[in-house]
């Protein structure tokens, strides 16, 4: 199990969110879980009034058939205006690209947003859908059988470690 | 014709015979049990090693479906012989119900022709069995009928059932009923209890037996009539039954093989086949059943068998037809009670052999072994089991709770009248 | 003995295949519902109402006994995860026979089904129903609407929802169930729910002749007089008194059941101050409940309906997700 060090990969990223946002009117909304976590910092460094949205795309998944509804369900949260928007989309690791999907379709049955930017904490490559990132913390090329996974510990630091798939 | 039949263990309830013997038949009867007589040459010889013989069964209730399906006879018949039965009393609720004299006489006709269990049709009791109007008693008893029945329940009106039991007592006929007030019955189709509550299934409470037992006692001191009760289900309906017998009334009453073994949570998810009439009651009353059948306040088992289409089966449950097929389980079911309950193989069999046919006819010659009578017998394995389905089953009801089980008590041969109609494959 | 020994809601893995009764059902299948539905809640709170988590699954609703009520809510909750929703008024009459009901069923199969909803005037019809299906078409999914007297499990499921909703913690609740136990699928599911959740006392309020015998089995306290039975409760639910029993043998007349257990204001003020009171719909205002109370500030059976849709989702959901029966 390898584990890279997600807490300096962070800082990267909030160097770059630092220099590409001026604007107050920003709205962030992460894919929980690990979006969530990185979205409520990305507030705090960015002054963000508005709060965090919590999106939990299980319902705009294209694999429903195959995996079903997963367990622990989270309910979506916005609580600000999505219509007119100018939405910091962010999430934790980006892949193949279904999740952002996925979640884009759930912002646009909140409301037709002005614009949508993506930050991820790493880009793993393995695209299978035409989605890029604004911002990026590190860009690591992985092996599809190789999962990356962040995790938040009790003192409130991130961890993102590598584990093999097929270890089930 | 001579048949010799060999290394078997004879048993006869009736006179309490069981021992290793051989029984030999000739022109139809029982020439010997025992040793073979002078001079006996067999021209058929079954090996009967590892079996029982025994008297072939009565069952006192099997429907046989005609009139009503045509040809259903002929496949009920030996559904019979297959289960080791060789004496069937069929009840009058068929299409049209047996309240005509030729009704009964073709019923006897075909039975004859059909070469298969010897037939003693019941008549209704009532024209139609609608319960209003008396039938011809006399007349159906002339053609054939050994008894007269309600099928369902008491007739609605009590004043219907003291005149029909004077008029059949005016004959000496006997009159079999159904302990059910259909009032309080209502539209019931499960035992009332913890699980027709569960289940959202109307109920059929106990006070429905209880209160026609009472009608019933009440009516017979009033007039003398004999009287069966047929298909007990409940332990206060069976106490009642026990304390009339002690105060010396004239009753008899049998008991549905099902019931001996099943109970209301058997119905498990509203599965239809556990759909009958009367309805599975709970455990307490199945235990009352079986301490009836040990101590002879239930005189009788019979099989109720009721063969019924999957058209009229596979229906949510309170709209089944009720009943099940048993004319091939009645064996293999009162062994699984005697090995569960620890009675003896001769007493047993007795419910279903020299019992039923006492009920028929004092002094009867059925139901038991004996030098001289039509050798009418079972050859059976106690052991051998079987897996009870639609591929094992011969009657064209395929419909019973047991269906998928393995049971024990397996017929070999089924002789009537001294000739072999029945060998297993 | 039995013949069926599995529970034939679920499939080989333990996933809830079908919804057919709350009796059973284990206590984590429950709460994952409940939990799931909380989702749904926000979803109709949006502009755009809908998620495409059924899209192209048609669901085929199978009234067999009428309700618009129950339909509507159901093919409301369908159309919200982008399924296609079939009504089908199936009212046997007894004039024309007609098809048998696994004939009908076979019919609908072989027109793409992906999950039956099936209300019935007789007990235990979905059961017959989804062992048909389970052996012949594996892939479909059947919920009951409501079958005779014996369970209406989304209405159990959206009264703990409601519950849940207002009390939080099923653990120190008392909760009364008023009226006609005897014949209605309501009060069974709800008991199921109830004491499946932990809910420590669930009792049941009616005179003798509309209780079914065997409630205690069930773990539910009998009152028959209805001031006993809301004294100190914080969930009162009534149940719809049918017009056909209120002239007959079982009840005497509207009239003297409002008198004894008809929930009044004075009624009311022997529960706890913070009771609820809950009717599964629709009322017989005067009969039941009084006006006032139905209208009053610890009724919350308006926000009933708004959660049963969600329920709803939330149960069409699960059981979509399951892998197929075989």
């Amino acid at each position: 199990m390898l584990e890279l060090d997600a807490e300096a990969i962070y800082r990267q990223l909030a160097q770059r969110a630092r220099e590409h946002y001026v604007t107050k009117q920003l709205r962030l909304v992460g894919v929980h879980t690990g979006g969530v976590w990185l979205a409520e910092r990305l507030k705090r460094e960015l002054n963000v009034e508005a709060p965090v949205g919590i999106l939990d795309v299980s319902f705009y998944r294209d694999d429903f058939d195959r995996s079903g509804l997963k367990s622990a369900l989270r309910p979506s949260q916005i609580s600000f205006e999505v219509a007119g928007s100018h939405i910091l989309l962010v999430d934790d690791v980006l892949n193949t690209g279904r999740t952002v999907r996925a979640a884009i379709n759930e912002l646009f049955d909140y409301g037709r947003p002005a614009r949508i930017d993506l930050a991820v904490l790493i880009d793993r490559g393995g695209r299978e859908l035409p989605v890029a990132a604004t911002l990026i913390g590190a860009t690591i090329e992985l092996p599809p059988t190789v999962s990356a996974v962040l995790t938040r510990d009790d003192d409130d630091r991130l961890h993102l470690t590598m584990e093999t798939r097929g270890d089930e | 014709m001579k048949i010799a039949i060999l290394n078997g263990r004879v048993i006869d309830p009736a006179s309490n015979f069981d021992q290793a013997a051989g029984v030999f038949i000739d022109e139809g009867c029982i020439a010997a049990i025992g040793r073979a007589p002078e001079q006996f040459r067999a021209d058929t010889t079954l090996d009967a090693a590892g079996l029982a013989i025994a008297p072939g069964l009565v069952d006192l209730c099997a429907r046989l479906r005609e009139p009503g399906h045509e040809g259903a006879l002929k496949v009920e018949m030996k559904a019979a012989l297959a289960g080791g039965v060789t004496s069937v009393v069929c009840p009058p609720d068929t299409d049209p119900p047996l309240d005509e004299p030729g009704l009964v006489r073709m019923l006897r006709q075909r039975s004859r022709e059909s070469a298969g269990a010897r037939t003693y049709p019941l008549g209704a009791l009532t024209a139609g069995l609608k319960g209003e109007a008396l039938a011809a008693l006399k007349t159906l008893a002339e053609a054939g009928c050994v008894a007269f029945m309600q099928t369902r329940s008491l007739p609605h009106d009590n004043s219907v059932l003291l005149q029909a039991m004077r008029y059949a007592k005016t004959f000496e006929l006997p009159i079999w009923l159904r302990p059910v007030e259909d009032t309080l019955a209502g539209r019931g189709v499960a035992g009332a209890g913890a699980m027709a509550s569960r289940l959202g299934l109307p109920a059929v409470p106990v006070v429905a037996e209880t209160v026609a037992l009472h009608t019933i006692f009440e009516l017979q001191r009033a007039t003398g009539a004999q009287v069966h009760i047929c298909r007990l289900s409940s332990s206060e309906g069976i106490a009642l039954v026990r304390q009339a017998k002690r105060e010396g009334r004239p009753v008899t009453a049998d008991v549905g093989i099902h019931h001996v073994h099943l109970v209301d949570v058997d119905i498990g998810y509203f599965d239809p086949n556990f759909r009958l009439d009367p309805p599975l009651r709970g455990t307490r009353d199945r235990d009352a059943i079986v301490a009836g059948l040990a101590d002879g306040t239930i005189d009788i088992i019979c099989s109720d068998h009721s063969p019924i289409g999957e058209d009229d089966k596979l229906l949510p449950f309170g709209e089944a037809e009720p009943g099940a097929t048993a004319l091939e389980t009645l064996l293999p079911l009162t062994l699984k009670w005697a090995s569960e309950n620890k009675v003896p193989l001769p007493q047993a069999l007795a419910r279903i052999t020299s019992g039923p046919a006492g009920i028929l006819s004092k002094g009867s010659a059925k139901g038991r072994l004996t030098v001289g009578a039509k050798a009418d017998l079972v050859v059976f394995s106690a052991l051998e089991s079987w897996v009870v389905g639609a591929d094992t089953l011969v009657s064209s009801g395929k419909n019973t709770p047991f269906n998928g089980y393995e049971l024990q008590g397996r017929v070999r041969y089924t002789l009537v009248g001294g000739e072999v109609r029945y060998q297993a494959d | 003995m039995s013949s069926h020994s599995a529970n034939p809601q679920l499939n080989s893995e333990g996933e809830l295949h079908h919804l057919l009764s709350i009796d059973g059902l284990p206590r984590g299948v429950i709460e994952r519902i409940l939990s799931t539905a909380d989702s749904f809640i926000n979803v109709a709170e949006r502009e755009v109402k809908n998620v495409p988590l059924l899209r192209g699954k048609s669901v085929f609703n199978l009234f067999f006994e009428n309700s618009t009520r129950t339909r509507t809510t159901f093919e409301i909750a369908a159309r919200r995860l982008s399924a296609d929703v079939f009504n089908l008024d199936i009212v046997r009459s007894s004039a024309a026979k007609g098809e048998s009901l696994l004939d009908t069923i076979n019919n609908l199969t072989a027109m793409q089904a992906d999950a039956f909803v099936v209300r019935h005037a007789t007990s235990g019809a979905p059961y017959l129903i989804a062992r048909h299906t389970s052996r012949h078409a594996p892939h479909i999914h059947v919920i009951n609407a409501g079958d005779g007297q014996h369970a209406h499990p989304t209405q159990g499921l959206l009264d703990a929802y409601t519950i849940r909703h207002y009390k939080k913690d099923f653990s120190n609740l008392t909760v009364a169930i008023v009226g006609d136990i005897l014949h209605s699928r309501v009060a069974r599911s709800d008991i199921h729910a109830l004491t499946t959740l932990g809910v420590p006392e669930v009792r049941a309020v009616g005179p003798l002749t509309l209780l079914p015998t065997g409630l205690e089995q069930m773990g539910v306290r009998v009152c028959t007089k209805l001031d006993d039975g809301v004294r100190g409760a914080d969930v009162i639910i009534m149940l719809r008194l049918q017009s056909e029993r209120m002239r007959g043998t079982l009840l005497p007349s509207a009239a003297e059941y409002f008198a004894n257990y008809g929930l009044t204001a004075k009624r009311l003020a022997l529960a706890k101050p913070d009771a609820i009171v809950m009717h599964p719909g629709p009322m017989n205002r005067g009969v039941e409940i009084d006006s006032h109370v139905a209208d009053g500030t610890a009724s919350v059976i308006l926000t009933q309906v708004t959660f049963g849709i969600a329920v709803r989702m939330a149960v069409l959901s699960i059981v979509s997700s399951s892998a197929s029966m075989q």
